[in-house]
C-alpha cells in the first residue's frame, strides 16, 4: 500500500523549510507507570547515510505519549528490518508487547520507508505499509508511521504529525523582544510567524490548521489579527479601544469569540469572520474573558469573575443561559475542553500554586495533573491524550506537556529565552 | 538585600533634598515605592480631596510635587497596587493629585495609562487586571477634574514585567501603573 502525506502538509513543510529555525528540544520528566513494552528496532539504510533516524523519531514520539516504553536499543540481540527475519520467541523473552521493523531506502529525490507493526505475543504482523517522503519529510514521514501504529494499538488516532504554536519573549520593560512560531508537535522545524518589540499572545489555529489568530501589540494597542500559515497573509480582525483579546475559532471556522472592553469591562462577543458582525454574550460589570468552544459548538467555555473571584462558566449558544461549572478553589481560569467534550482542563490556584487541572463535565471533580507552581496556559492535543502547557523551570518559561491522566510528563527546553503561550493544533492530515 | 540598599540610599538622597528622580529604571522603581511610602504615612499628605500640595510642605512628597505643580511632567510616573487589588494605596494618592495638576494645567496634554499585573494568574485574565488597575487610575484623576479625554488606557497585563523573576519583591514592582506621556 502506498500512502503518500497529503500535499498542503507537504507543501507546509516546503514553505517553512527556508527560514529561521529555533528548536525546542525534548525531556522527559515522568513515564507513565503503565506504558507498554514496545521495540521499535532500527531501521534498515540500504547502505545510505540518512538525514534522519526514523526509528528513533519513532520511538521518541510513542515514549513521549506514555503509553509506550520503547525497549532501549542496546538491550536488543538483532536488527531485523522485515517480519521474516524477526524470531520471536527470542522479543518475548525482553518482555516485548509490540515491535516496529523497516527499511529506507532512495527512491527518485526522496526516500521510501517500509514499516512493519509486529504483535509480539500473537507472533503475527498488524500493521505493514510503505511511505514515500522526499528529503526535507523525512521526519514528516517518521511522524505519519507514529500515528499509524499508535492507532493500530491504542485505538485512538495520533497526533503526532501535529505542529503547536507557541510565543517567545526576551527582555523586561521597554527593551523586549516577542516572536511568535509554529513547529512540529516535537518542537523540531520551528518557523518563526512574526516578531515584534511589543506584546504577542493567545495564538489560536483555525479548526483546518491553515491560520492563526493571535493578539498583537505592534501599534502599542492590542489588536486581533488572523494570519494564513502558508501564504504570510494577514488581516486586523479587531482593534477597539481598549482590550481585544482571547480570541478562539468556532469549531466550524466561520465565527471568533473574543475578549473586548470597548464597552467597559471586558466582554464575550462573537464576530462572523467574513461579515465582521459582532454579537455579545456577557453583559455585566465583571471581567468576563477566555473564551473557548465546546467541540460541537453549542456552547463557549469562558472565565468570568462574577462570583468574586475568577471561575469557569458555560454559555449555551441559542438559549443564552450561562452556568457556573467550577467551585473547587478561588481560582479557576482559562479552560478548554478535551476533544470529546466530556471534560476541561483548565488553571487551577491552590496553596501548590498555579497548576493544571482537569475537570470531569459529569461528575464536576477536579484532578491536579500538573506539578509546579506555576502552569498556566493548557492546550489540549486534538486526539485529548496529551495537554501542552507554560511552567517556569528556574527563572525561564518553557513549554511542558502531561498527559490527560497526569501520568506522564515531558518538558520542551529552549535557548531562545521564554517560550509560553503553546497552542496544539488541529489534525492536519 | 539589593532592595533595602536602594530604599537606604533613597533615604539618604531625600534627606539631601536631591529630590529629582533619577532616570535608571530600577532605581526609580524601587525608589519610588519606598520614598513615597515613607513619606505618605510619615505625614499623613494623601488627603484625597487635597487639591495642591499648599499647607502640607513638611512632606517631601508635597515638596516633590509642589515643585512641579504647572510646566513640568511629575516626576514619579509609576504607582504600585497589592496582589489581586485595584485600589489606589494611600501612599500614591500624591503623586496621582500631581498628575492631575499638571493635566489640568495643561489641557493639551495627553497621558497613556499603562497597567501591569505580576506575572501570576492566567494572561488575558491579568490583561483585564491590568485594566481594572489603569481604570481606578482614571477614576481617580477624573474626580480630580481631568478631563476624559486627556486619558487612555492600555493594559499590557503581566505582558511587560518591569523586573524579571518569580518572587516577592519582583512582583511588587511588575504591579503597576505607568504614565506615558
Amino acid at each position: 500500500m502506498k500512502v503518500l502525506i497529503t500535499t498542503w502538509l507537504s507543501a507546509l513543510l516546503l514553505m517553512f523549510s527556508t527560514l529561521a529555525q529555533a528548536n525546542l528540544t525534548i525531556e522527559i520528566t515522568r513515564g507513565s507507570d503503565r506504558a507498554t513494552p514496545i521495540a521499535v528496532v532500527p531501521f534498515a539504510a540500504d547502505g545510505e547515510n540518512l538525514p534522519e533516524d526514523v526509528a528513533q523519531i519513532i520511538s521518541d514520539n510513542l515514549q513521549r505519549s506514555g503509553y509506550f516504553e520503547p525497549l532501549d536499543r542496546q538491550a536488543m540481540y538483532d536488527r531485523p528490518s522485515t517480519s521474516d527475519e524477526v524470531q520471536f520467541g527470542q522479543w518475548r523473552g525482553l518482555d516485548v508487547r509490540y515491535m516496529v521493523v523497516g527499511r529506507v531506502s532512495r527512491e527518485g529525490n526522496g526516500y521510501r520507508i517500509r514499516y512493519e507493526l509486529l504483535d509480539v505475543s500473537g507472533s503475527r504482523r498488524m500493521l505493514g505499509e510503505s511511505v514515500t517522503a522526499s528529503g526535507s519529510e523525512l521526519r514528516g514521514g517518521a511522524h505519519y508511521i507514529s500515528d499509524q501504529i499508535f492507532e493500530s494499538i491504542t485505538g485512538i488516532r495520533g497526533a503526532f504529525a501535529t505542529r503547536i504554536a507557541y510565543v517567545t519573549a526576551r527582555g523586561a520593560g521597554n527593551d523586549m523582544q516577542f516572536a511568535l512560531y509554529v513547529a512540529d508537535a516535537d518542537g523540531h522545524n520551528s518557523q518563526e510567524v512574526l516578531s515584534s518589540r511589543e506584546p504577542i499572545l493567545s495564538p489560536a489555529w483555525s479548526p483546518d490548521g491553515r491560520k492563526l489568530a493571535y493578539v498583537s501589540f505592534e501599534t502599542e494597542r492590542p489588536a486581533i489579527y488572523i494570519q494564513d500559515l502558508a501564504t504570510g497573509q494577514r488581516v486586523r480582525a479587531t482593534s477597539f479601544e481598549g482590550i481585544n483579546g482571547a480570541p478562539a475559532w468556532s469549531p466550524d471556522g466561520r465565527r471568533l469569540a473574543m475578549a473586548l472592553s470597548k464597552d467597559g469591562q471586558p466582554e464575550i462577543y462573537i464576530m462572523d469572520v467574513a461579515s465582521r458582525n459582532f454579537e455579545r454574550i456577557t453583559n455585566n460589570n465583571n471581567i468576563d474573558t477566555e473564551p473557548t468552544w465546546s467541540p460541537d459548538g453549542r456552547s463557549i467555555l469562558f472565565t468570568s469573575d462574577r462570583s468574586g473571584g475568577p471561575q469557569l462558566y458555560r454559555y449555551t449558544v441559542g438559549s443564552g443561559e450561562t452556568e457556573r461549572l467550577t467551585f473547587t478553589g478561588n481560582y479557576n481560569a482559562r479552560g478548554r475542553f478535551a476533544p470529546d467534550g466530556e471534560s476541561i482542563f483548565l488553571v487551577h490556584r491552590s496553596n501548590n500554586g498555579y497548576q493544571i487541572a482537569r475537570q470531569d463535565l459529569g461528575s464536576g471533580r477536579l484532578v491536579v495533573i500538573s506539578e509546579s507552581r506555576s502552569d498556566e496556559s493548557p492546550s489540549v492535543a486534538p486526539n485529548g491524550t496529551m495537554v501542552i502547557f507554560a511552567t517556569q523551570q528556574g527563572n525561564s518559561g518553557v513549554l511542558s506537556a502531561v498527559s490527560a491522566d497526569g501520568r506522564a510528563s515531558y518538558r520542551l527546553p529552549s535557548a531562545q529565552g521564554d517560550v509560553r503561550e503553546p497552542a496544539w493544533s488541529p489534525f492536519l492530515n | 538585600m539589593q532592595f533595602k540598599s536602594h530604599a537606604r540610599s533613597l533615604a539618604l538622597a531625600l534627606s539631601l533634598a536631591l529630590v529629582a528622580g533619577c532616570s535608571s529604571t530600577g532605581g526609580t522603581q524601587d525608589g519610588s515605592m519606598e520614598g513615597t511610602r515613607n513619606g505618605g504615612a510619615g505625614t499623613g499628605v494623601a488627603g484625597s480631596g487635597q487639591v495642591s500640595g499648599t499647607g502640607v510642605g513638611s512632606g517631601t512628597n508635597g515638596d516633590r510635587a509642589g515643585q512641579q505643580a504647572d510646566g513640568r511632567i511629575p516626576e514619579v510616573r509609576t504607582i504600585y497596587f497589592d496582589f489581586d487589588r485595584d485600589n489606589i494605596r494611600s501612599e500614591f494618592e500624591s503623586v496621582l493629585v500631581a498628575h492631575a495638576r499638571y493635566l489640568r494645567s495643561n489641557g493639551n496634554a495627553r497621558v497613556a495609562l499603562q497597567g501591569h499585573t505580576d506575572e501570576r494568574g492566567t494572561r488575558e485574565y491579568n490583561m483585564a487586571l491590568g485594566e481594572r488597575r489603569a481604570n481606578a487610575v482614571k477614576r481617580f484623576l477624573e474626580v480630580q477634574g481631568v478631563s476624559p479625554s486627556q486619558l487612555e488606557i492600555v493594559s499590557y497585563g503581566e505582558e511587560r514585567p518591569a523586573v524579571r523573576g518569580n518572587n516577592d519583591d519582583a512582583y511588587a514592582q511588575n504591579r503597576r501603573v505607568v504614565f506615558a506621556y
